[in-house]
């Protein structure tokens, strides 16, 4: 087990540099962006004092890299910065930083949470979904269940989750609304009402994420179906389901675990797109809002998250894998 | 033993199977009786069909398979006609089946007495309780090492042999009329395929379980049946009493697989003193990483013209040894001397030259073989790699390799692997090391995965080939009637240690080595007493594992 632990310690070394390689890509890619900040807030007033006069109360006359590595100092002490956007207001009107600030990280941790809620509620129903499918799929195979189940799948998962989420809205939302097609979601609404609210952007996101999950394990199961130990299962007249569940399912885990991690980072990083249309109020409104803006602190923090979720996962789904093999659960 | 009606009754049984689009016939009009107790021996070599057979005696075919005709009764139940859930409650309650390969066969999710206690609670024959302590004592009644607690490992813990008496043990957790024995041998080491035979012949006695042992190999099958069946291409050769069949076979193909085992090589002078060996391993001394030694202070010569056969089990270290030789692993310790001359420990500081003199047969011709590549190209490459040759000289010179094994080149130079059978597949892999003109060949195993006549053909033509061109062999192999064939040499080893070399004449006169006796004493002989004799000579606790741990 002392090599579980160094494989996570070494992981997460690894997943820090990551982050770290992220963080100056983004902040190169949004330098190479053209216009920034000051010119983006204000628009058709972009007067040449204006712009600098923004430009220098956001330090943004220095070096790209002095600005960097300001920033990283900040985030290495626990301060990611604030945002652009809440200081342009002060200097506008005038006031100092005296006001309470609302630092990025304020603002991020909400719009986290609702994420998180939105991922959770998808994927709540998505994997338990795509186990079940995947396994019935496998249990008749070839039969016509085994293929409505993957042409269904397919068909989800080859249209843009826009597209998904506007034909969801059409027929639940405008032709019969029976849930909202817009997403309000604030701190006081009980569990209920804010999943009601959250069911359309979710279900979207089962769609999109399902097929994929469903045909691995459909795939993983068949692909042990051939080997002596099932064929074994067989002659001590084991049933079909309990020859899927009890003898291929265990050893078919580890690929299994991982196209799910991938479908959960997705499920984090991936609802961008879903959120804008539903306007839930989400990481990932946030994030485009903030690429408009040019508004670097925030962009950085929300690709940081997101980063950070896609290398927690998928270190989350190695360690699964490694303990659903017997072999190296139950050393010699 | 013979009494009431059979237990099993197959008539006329057809079976074909689907290649490509087509059915073809794999079984073509089978009968067998079985009678209640009764122990059946099926032998043939392979695509005799007796698997299929034999799973069909279960009213089981493999995917892909399907019955085209005929019936079987298992104890007055017609198994074709039967539904599915009939046919699945007698599987594992009264028909059980054991596989050759229990590594495979065990579940590795699962412990071995889970995997034990699921026919019977399934079956409703007993409590998960109950046959919780029936696996214990059928693990004691085969004799496995601590049967209170093995059951609770997985099975990566336990070793083959061990595996294959736990799937016994298993197949009999329901008390079945009837066990399919599918080769539950063959994997095994020769003296743990005797601690095996043992305990399955013990239990099958002591609960007066019928079987169909099916096999390939005619001494196992000796010690095991009450009547043997020859089949081949799927159509019954002949069925006797086992004495009857040993003693008198009536057909031409029976006589033949009875005969197999008589080529021998003639003796070779042994080298004159002072004679340069082709290849000396002297004082080798390997790991692979940074685990331990494998290999320790290992010694021996091998001269032109001569075969040296290195002896040993699995693990004993014999193909690290190769690996030595041919520069793959670089021994941590000695050398390897070619004509006297100390050749670069590994493979990449090795010339052109060095590379080309030391060659390798490999066992599996299957996956030694790029099965893209033409017959041209693979032989081929070494000859244009190793000699220059282009255009119409390596033409020429891949139709003469072809030549020499035998295989017509009009015929076979454009031909893919997979159009060869087995043994013209093995064939092309000596062709391959001929190609370097080398002077030394490693032969790892490359008998073991053909049939016994197919078998005695590649030794022939490697017995030739070392006379025509004064080849040296290294040959691996746990095969000690290989060995008696063909070697001049040989060379025992155990756990990385040489235990015994020598002449092969020396080797098997007796004083021996423990060693050397166990392993020689293990090999199956085809006389039916010969297993009741061995454990009346050696005593129970002095066979397999048990008694190969007792030797240093």
């Amino acid at each position: 087990m002392s090599g579980l632990a160094r494989m996570i310690g070494q992981r997460l070394a690894l997943g820090a540099f990551t982050l770290l390689v992220v963080s100056m890509v983004i902040f190169a890619a949004i330098e190479a962006l053209p216009g920034d900040f000051a010119e983006a807030i204000l628009g058709q007033g972009a007067t040449p004092e204006a712009v600098a006069a923004i430009r220098e109360s956001l330090g943004m006359d220095r070096s790209p890299v002095e600005r960097y590595f300001a920033w990283l100092g900040g985030v290495f002490s626990g301060d990611f910065g604030v945002s652009f956007n809440q200081l342009s207001f002060q200097s506008q009107y005038g006031q100092t930083g005296e006001r309470d600030v609302v630092t990025v990280a304020d603002q991020l941790a909400p719009r986290f949470a609702n994420t998180i809620f939105l991922a959770a509620t998808a994927a709540a129903v998505a994997v338990p979904l795509a186990l079940t499918l995947g396994i019935l799929a496998a249990l008749y195979r070839g039969s016509i269940f085994d293929r409505a189940a993957n042409v269904g799948t397919l068909t989800s998962i080859s249209s843009p989750e826009f597209f998904v989420a506007y034909i969801l809205i059409l027929f639940l939302a405008a032709a019969n609304p029976v849930f909202p097609s817009i997403s309000k979601i604030h701190a006081d609404l009980d569990f209920w009402e804010r999943l009601y609210r959250t069911v359309l952007p979710a279900l979207t996101l089962t769609l999109v994420v399902t097929a994929h999950m469903m045909r691995m394990t459909r795939v993983a199961i068949i692909n042990l179906l051939a080997s002596q130990y099932i064929e074994m299962a067989r002659l001590k007249g084991v049933p079909r389901w309990r020859v899927i569940v009890r003898h291929a399912l265990p050893n078919a885990l580890a690929p299994i675990i991982n196209v799910i991690a991938l479908n959960l980072a997705y499920l984090v990083t991936g609802v961008v797109v879903v959120e804008v249309v539903f306007v839930y109020p989400g990481i990932g409104q946030m994030f485009v809002d903030a690429v408009k803006l040019r508004d670097m602190p925030t962009v950085q923090a929300c690709c940081l998250v997101f980063a950070a979720a896609y290398i927690l996962l998928n270190l989350l789904a190695d360690v699964l894998s490694v303990l659903t093999n017997p072999r190296l659960r139950h050393p010699k | 033993m013979r009494t009431g009606r059979p237990l099993v009754t197959i008539r006329d049984l057809k079976i074909e199977g689907l290649a490509g689009e087509d059915w073809l016939p794999i079984v073509n009009g089978i009968d067998l009786d079985l009678a209640r107790g009764e122990v059946l021996g099926l032998i043939g070599e392979s695509g005799a069909g007796k698997s299929t057979v034999g799973l069909a005696a279960m009213g089981f075919t493999r995917d892909g398979c399907r019955i085209a005709g005929g019936s079987i009764e298992f104890d007055g139940i017609d198994l074709v006609a039967a539904s599915e859930d009939a046919r699945r409650s007698l599987l594992g309650r009264r028909i059980a089946y054991v596989a050759q390969s229990a590594a495979a066969s065990f579940n590795p999710a699962h412990r071995l007495i889970d995997q034990h206690t699921e026919g019977p609670v399934l079956h409703g024959v007993s409590s998960l309780q109950e046959s919780q302590e029936d696996a214990m004592a059928l693990y004691a009644r085969l004799r496995l090492p601590e049967p209170e607690s093995i059951g609770f490992r997985y099975p990566h813990q336990v070793s083959g042999g061990q595996l294959q008496r736990a799937m016994t043990a298993m197949a009999m957790s329901c008390r079945p009329d009837l066990i399919i024995f599918d080769e539950p041998t063959t994997a095994l080491d020769v003296t743990t395929q005797i601690e095996v035979l043992a305990a399955i012949r013990d239990i099958v006695d002591q609960f007066g379980t019928a079987a169909i042992y099916i096999t390939h190999d005619l001494a196992v099958v000796a010690q095991m049946a009450d009547r043997i069946k020859v089949l081949l291409k799927g159509d019954e050769v002949e069925e006797n009493d086992t004495r009857a069949m040993l003693a008198e076979p009536q057909e031409d193909y029976t006589k033949s697989l009875w005969a197999v085992r008589s080529f021998r090589r003639p003796e070779q002078p042994p080298a004159g003193q002072g004679a340069v060996p082709v290849i000396a391993v002297a004082g080798v001394t390997a790991g692979y990483g940074t685990a331990p030694d494998v290999l320790h202070d290992v010694s021996f010569d091998v001269h032109a013209g001569r075969t040296v056969a290195v002896v040993g089990e699995s693990g004993s270290g014999k193909s690290t040894v190769a690996r030595c030789i041919t520069g793959l692993l670089p021994p941590r310790g000695g050398e390897v001397r070619f004509n006297g001359e100390a050749l670069p420990a590994g493979y990449r500081n090795r010339s052109k030259d060095q590379l080309r003199q030391v060659q390798m047969i490999y066992q599996m011709a299957d996956t030694a073989l790029n099965p893209k590549l033409r017959i041209r190209d693979i032989v081929g490459r070494p000859v244009q790699f190793y000699r220059g040759l282009r255009g119409a000289g390596l033409r020429r010179r891949v139709e003469e390799l072809l030549e020499q094994i035998e295989l017509e080149p009009a015929l076979y130079i454009d031909r893919l692997p997979s159009e060869l059978s087995g043994g013209q597949k093995q064939r092309v892999g000596i062709a391959r090391a001929l190609a370097a003109d080398a002077q030394f060949i490693i032969c790892d195993e490359v008998t073991s995965a053909l049939d016994q006549l197919v078998a005695e053909g590649i030794l022939k033509l490697l017995d030739r080939l070392q006379n025509e061109l004064d080849l040296a062999y290294m040959f691996i192999t746990h095969d000690l009637a290989t060995v008696r064939a063909i070697a001049d040499e040989v060379v025992v080893m155990k756990d990385g240690f040489v235990v015994e070399a020598g002449p092969k004449t020396e080797m098997f006169t007796p004083p021996h080595h423990d060693y050397t006796d166990l392993l020689l004493s293990s090999v199956p002989e085809m006389d039916p007493d010969w297993l009741d004799r061995l454990l009346e000579q050696r005593g129970v606790d002095n066979i397999g594992e048990a008694a190969r741990g007792r030797i240093d």
